[in-house]
């Protein structure tokens, strides 16, 4: 009864949220561009043959880069602006009073987006197709399963990290500066720049026990049928998002307690 | 008389945004420590590149660095001034506040760009600064007086062309009403400003020269740094930045004809 309750309201957020990202749909365009550096980074490697020395061929690694793409395109997370904004302005009050957790709205207004933005991503595609006409390939259904699924719980993991970022919201205030601190090794070793294969060995060994390697590196090599351990990996993507959900729990609970109105 | 004017009205400028952001202590420091990491993760990145090969598009390590420590400048210089001014923009024509700004007696383009001010990203600056330096060391450079002019020349025109695109995109706001994720496209273009503009394919490297001039906002200031660049490119690098600054003062002035205040 319950569950189906939350279903429902999900169901209706979710409706709502598309038709209104519907209505923003340039912008979302604009998104999905300002996504293309993975191309531009396998320009340098493939242009200098950097990739010589890591036995990756060339096609392989253009699959990379755009499957990385593809996995940043869909796993791209900005709860923490949207609730600093919503906090600052004295949004969050309404929504604390409503019987659901806000983040349920967040959460909707971001799988709406990706929903959106999925025509984009495949005219990008399509386009990268017509320049890099050797590296086209047909995953197998099984790999395109494992590989969304991959791609969603990187997605989560990022949601997770970034609630509880917000949550910071009831204690400071401000709290996107962490954000953009975290966003730092987020960006440098997800390998949405370089993969993590080609990283010194000295480093890989620490980075595959940090979660940033299953945000782009895991599910884009699953995707473009690059060597990678696959239950490893989703063992990990599990392992940290069973780590990070009662963390958000507990600080939910407390920052609410916390959390005093602003303004008027 | 005027421009002693400008500079008291600037005065009040530094002073008042000053004082609004030494409000979020925290929030500076944390950023402080995201500026360093970032420096840190860029010549990370560049590593990788340089592991198996000892040049890229005919640049070393050692003179890659130089890239990397002017466009740190340049970052900086963007998340001081150019950032929280001209993202403003957006806000000031979305919610109608514009009409104040046209109302004051002084000149609005002046207004609209240098208001703001954010402190952290001086250390962006500093940090560019000593890499320079180092560079210089370690590249056995002869400091002379028309060396350092030559050199502040082509940065200063670095700066005014960035100055004129981020300015460009953010007038066409009046059109567009929301271009906050056109800032953003050019954002991670400019993130190419990080590597030579050799490494790059033929083709990369005529849009990035002919559409979007990064090639003259990082690459010919490196050169000139090395002593390798010709008069010919420090010249068109000047007739570039005019052109642009000019052109980003006349496309303002024809924008704000078409400027029609949000119905309040």
């Amino acid at each position: 009864m319950k569950t189906n309750l939350i279903c429902r309201k999900l169901y209706t957020l979710l409706k709502v949220q598309y038709s209104n990202m519907l209505e923003y749909r340039m912008e979302i365009a604009l998104w999905a561009i300002s996504g293309v550096i993975p191309f531009f980074m396998l320009n340098i490697w493939t242009n200098n043959g950097l990739n010589e020395s890591i036995n990756i061929s060339d096609v392989m690694l253009s699959r990379y880069f755009l499957c990385a793409f593809f996995v940043r395109q869909f796993s791209v997370v900005w709860v923490v602006f949207s609730f600093e904004e919503d906090s600052l302005m004295g949004r969050v009050s309404p929504y604390l009073i409503q019987p659901l957790n806000p983040f349920f709205r967040y959460f909707a207004q971001h799988l709406a987006e990706q929903i959106t933005r999925f025509p984009f991503a495949i005219i990008i595609a399509f386009f990268f197709f017509m320049f890099n006409q050797e590296s086209i390939w047909i995953p197998s259904l099984g790999v395109l399963f494992l590989s969304t699924i991959s791609t969603f719980l990187s997605f989560l993991i990022q949601f997770l990290i970034q609630s509880i970022i917000a949550c910071l919201c009831f204690w400071t205030e401000k709290a996107s500066s962490i954000e953009r601190l975290l966003f730092i090794p987020t960006l440098f070793l997800s390998g949405l720049l370089a993969p993590v294969v080609t990283f010194p060995e000295y480093v890989k060994y620490w980075i595959y026990l940090t979660p940033f390697p299953y945000l782009i590196d895991f599910p884009a090599n699953l995707l473009s049928g690059n060597a990678t351990n696959v239950s490893g990996g989703f063992i990990m993507q599990i392992f940290w998002i069973l780590l990070l959900f009662p963390v958000f729990k507990i600080i939910w609970s407390k920052g609410t307690k916390k959390y005093t109105a602003m303004g008027s | 008389m005027s421009f002693r004017k400008y500079i008291t009205v600037y005065k009040k400028f530094l002073h008042t945004s000053l004082a609004s952001e030494f409000e979020y202590k925290t929030n500076i420091l944390i950023d402080l420590i995201t500026a360093n990491l970032s420096l840190i993760g860029s010549i990370f990145l560049l590593s990788i590149f340089f592991q198996n090969n000892t040049s890229i598009g005919g640049w070393e390590f050692e003179q890659a660095l130089i890239i990397q420590g002017i466009y740190t400048i340049l970052n900086g210089i963007t998340n001081t001034w150019f950032n929280p001014n001209l993202t403003e923009i957006v806000k000031h024509i979305r919610e109608g506040t514009l009409d104040f700004v046209l109302l004051k007696p002084i000149d609005s383009q002046f207004f609209i760009s240098l208001k703001k001010i954010t402190p952290s990203g001086f250390l962006e600056i500093i940090l560019g600064f000593c890499l320079l330096i180092y560079c210089i060391e370690i590249n056995q450079i002869n400091l002379n007086l028309s060396f350092l002019t030559l050199c502040l020349t082509t940065l200063l025109c670095s700066i005014c062309i960035l100055y004129s695109l981020w300015f460009f995109i953010s007038t066409t706001t009046i059109w567009f009403i929301k271009t906050w994720n056109a800032t953003e496209v050019l954002r991670s273009f400019l993130y190419i400003g990080r590597f030579p503009l050799n490494s790059f394919s033929f083709s990369l490297r005529i849009f990035f020269s002919v559409f979007i001039p990064i090639a003259f906002i990082t690459t010919i200031p490196s050169e000139v740094f090395l002593g390798l660049s010709q008069l010919w490119k420090i010249f068109l690098e000047v007739i570039v930045a005019v052109v642009f600054l000019f052109s980003s003062r006349k496309f303002w002035l024809f924008a704000l004809r078409f400027y029609s205040s949000a119905s309040s």
